[in-house]
């Protein structure tokens, strides 16, 4: 499959199970709701090393907010329901109960088949000491904790889903400059969709790992078949014309969030087309073995009217 | 649908317990049933038909010949303040009152709504732990509050008054929400708990007195007795959110868009962190 000049490769992306919520954080303005939001997804690139993978979503205007205030929609994702609920809390008190005028909203609370409450607020209150009053409005419960610039709010808790993690296309370029320029794009049309996240620094990894190393403490090392300074030495994936790939991370809250919005990075990249120095679109697996959820690039691309 | 309806033929020498009348309890009895059951009146007890014509109505006023009952709406017309505990217990459905009603009007409702167009006697919403109870008139006093030898009032639920009520309006209210468009008595929120009671209108003597947790909301600042503490004025955000949640109800209150308060702590001589908020221009 050749979509303007660049080669859609015969693979497919292999993807997790994960678990995810969403957090809605207001504030007087979205300046500083979006000073606490990227607080809270900081370091939250890659669950191996931060926890959670964690990003924003999408502003949201004074008309969506439970509070008719400005917000940040927050997505976070992690392996398990115990490590998230203690990422949840910990970033929500070092990041969200900190910045000032800000409150936090549940952001999952219908539209899934299974629904988990997990504590959003629930024992942030016990920094009011004893101060904190709790307050129930449309069978919800909030909390209102006393701090230094008036009151911080929150809802008790927030919903958890079962979500997907570990959607991913590479992209192969001519040039590191233009192989970022398609990230870019990617990441720019990719955006405009609910329920992903592109975890990764501006929402592109240029460290994309294999499992396994040479070294017996390493439990992944770097892709070696993708990196193109090592086309001579290595099993390489890479045509002689290639000298940079740079890799988009999805996290979705279902397949089919991540099915649309890879067909729509790869598409945003495909319209720079060959003339742009793009070659091939590639994705990270592990041979079919590992993850349930297998993204198949040419299935994807055709369902997209593409081809 | 149909309304159950009961228009009241005497005018009642005693009081008249009307507990039985819900519509959970009239649920599939036949109106040969129900005109035979009976009512405590005193130290009498009285049939249905004794006191009321029965009749059942379509939603449309006309008249329905169903034989069983199985409707979730009753309605009592010309009612007195003679009716004690109408809708006692309810669960569900729907009870709607044309007159007066007596005292423990919604007493433990946990349920359905229940209006009245007409003035509740005492004890209304008493114990009650769910539903809706509009009263549109004046209630008595102890509005929301426990029964007596109770810790507890009120503890779920919304009871909204477009008139005024009496003394100790949520007196120990526990949870919930009870908006009150007119005045209120003296000791209002008194030993109140948790919950949040709004008044639009002017408040008697030892507002908040003895209250633990709680929200009282007020348009105008109380007389203020001496455990109550100012702690000035404030812009709360909860405010948004708690006026965007009552924008559906049939209420003044849900008119209110107001954030900026006049914040009192109180009563420190109970704990002290109810807190009674003065709306402010904005």
């Amino acid at each position: 499959m050749i979509i303007n000049g660049v080669s859609i490769d015969d693979t497919f992306a292999e993807a997790f199970g994960m678990r995810a919520t969403r957090v809605l954080i207001t504030a007087q303005n979205h300046t500083w709701a979006m000073h606490a939001a990227t607080a809270m997804t900081g370091f939250a690139t890659s669950v191996i090393a931060c926890g959670v993978e964690a990003g924003i979503e999408r502003l949201l205007s004074p008309e969506e907010t439970p509070d008719g205030r400005p917000g940040v929609a927050v997505l976070l994702f992690a392996m398990g329901s115990a490590v998230l609920m203690k990422q949840l809390e910990t970033r929500m008190g070092q990041c969200v109960l900190t910045c000032p005028t800000t409150a936090a909203f549940s952001g999952i609370d219908s539209g899934y088949p299974e629904i988990t409450r997990i504590n959003l607020g629930k024992n942030l209150r016990f920094f009011g000491d004893g101060f904190q009053i709790s307050k129930q409005f449309g069978g919800k419960r909030y909390w209102r904790v006393p701090v230094m610039d008036g009151e911080f709010m929150t809802e008790e808790t927030t919903g958890m889903v079962r979500a997907v993690g570990g959607g991913n296309f590479l992209i192969l370029a001519e040039s590191q400059p233009q192989a970022l320029a398609a990230c870019e794009a990617a990441i720019s049309a990719m955006k405009q969709l609910p329920n992903v996240i592109m975890p990764f620094p501006g929402g592109v990894v240029r460290s994309g790992s294999k499992v396994g190393a040479k070294y017996k403490s390493m439990i992944a090392s770097t892709n070696d078949a993708f990196c193109p300074t090592l086309k001579g030495i290595t099993r390489t994936e890479l045509s002689p014309e290639i000298e940079s790939v740079m890799e988009i991370v999805i996290d979705g809250l279902t397949a089919e969030d991540i099915n649309r919005a890879m067909r729509v990075g790869i598409q945003a990249v495909c319209e720079l087309g060959r003339a742009a120095g793009i070659h091939g679109i590639s994705a990270g697996n592990y041979g079919g073995k590992l993850g349930p959820y297998h993204f198949k690039l040419r299935e994807i691309m055709s369902a997209g009217g593409a081809a | 649908m149909s309304a159950l309806t009961f228009t009241l033929k005497i005018s009642p020498v005693q009081r008249v317990d009307c507990s039985p009348l819900t519509p959970e309890q009239l649920n599939g009895k036949t109106a040969a049933e129900i005109a035979a059951l009976p009512l405590w009146s005193g130290k009498r007890q009285l049939r249905v038909d004794e006191l009321f014509d029965i009749s059942r109505m379509g939603d449309d006023g006309g008249d329905d010949d169903s034989e069983d009952s199985n409707d979730d709406h009753i309605v009592f017309l010309n009612s007195s303040a003679h009716l004690d505990r109408i809708g006692q217990g309810m669960r569900s459905g729907r009870i709607t009152v044309h007159g007066d009603a007596g005292d423990y009007l919604g007493l433990e409702l946990r349920g359905g709504t229940l209006e009245l167009h007409g003035n509740a006697g005492h004890f209304a919403a008493c114990a009650m732990s769910a539903g809706m109870l509009h009263i549109h008139g004046n209630s008595g006093d102890y509005l929301g509050a426990g029964l007596v030898g109770e810790r507890k009032g009120m503890r779920g639920g919304t009871v909204l008054v477009t008139g005024n009520v009496g003394d100790r309006a949520g007196d120990q209210m526990r949870r919930g929400l009870m908006l009150i468009e007119g005045d209120a008595g003296d000791y209002c929120a008194s030993r109140m708990l948790a919950g949040t009671l709004g008044v639009l209108g002017k408040v008697g003597r030892y507002t908040g007195y003895g209250m633990r947790r709680g929200t009282l909301l007020l348009t105008q600042t109380p007389l203020l007795h001496a455990t109550l503490a100012d702690c000035g004025t404030h812009t709360l955000p909860f405010l948004n959110l708690m006026f965007k949640s009552l924008r559906g109800l049939p209420s003044r209150y849900a008119q209110l868009d107001q954030n900026r308060v006049r914040r009192y702590a109180g009563d420190i001589a109970n704990q002290g962190t109810g807190e009674i908020l003065v709306l402010l221009p904005p």
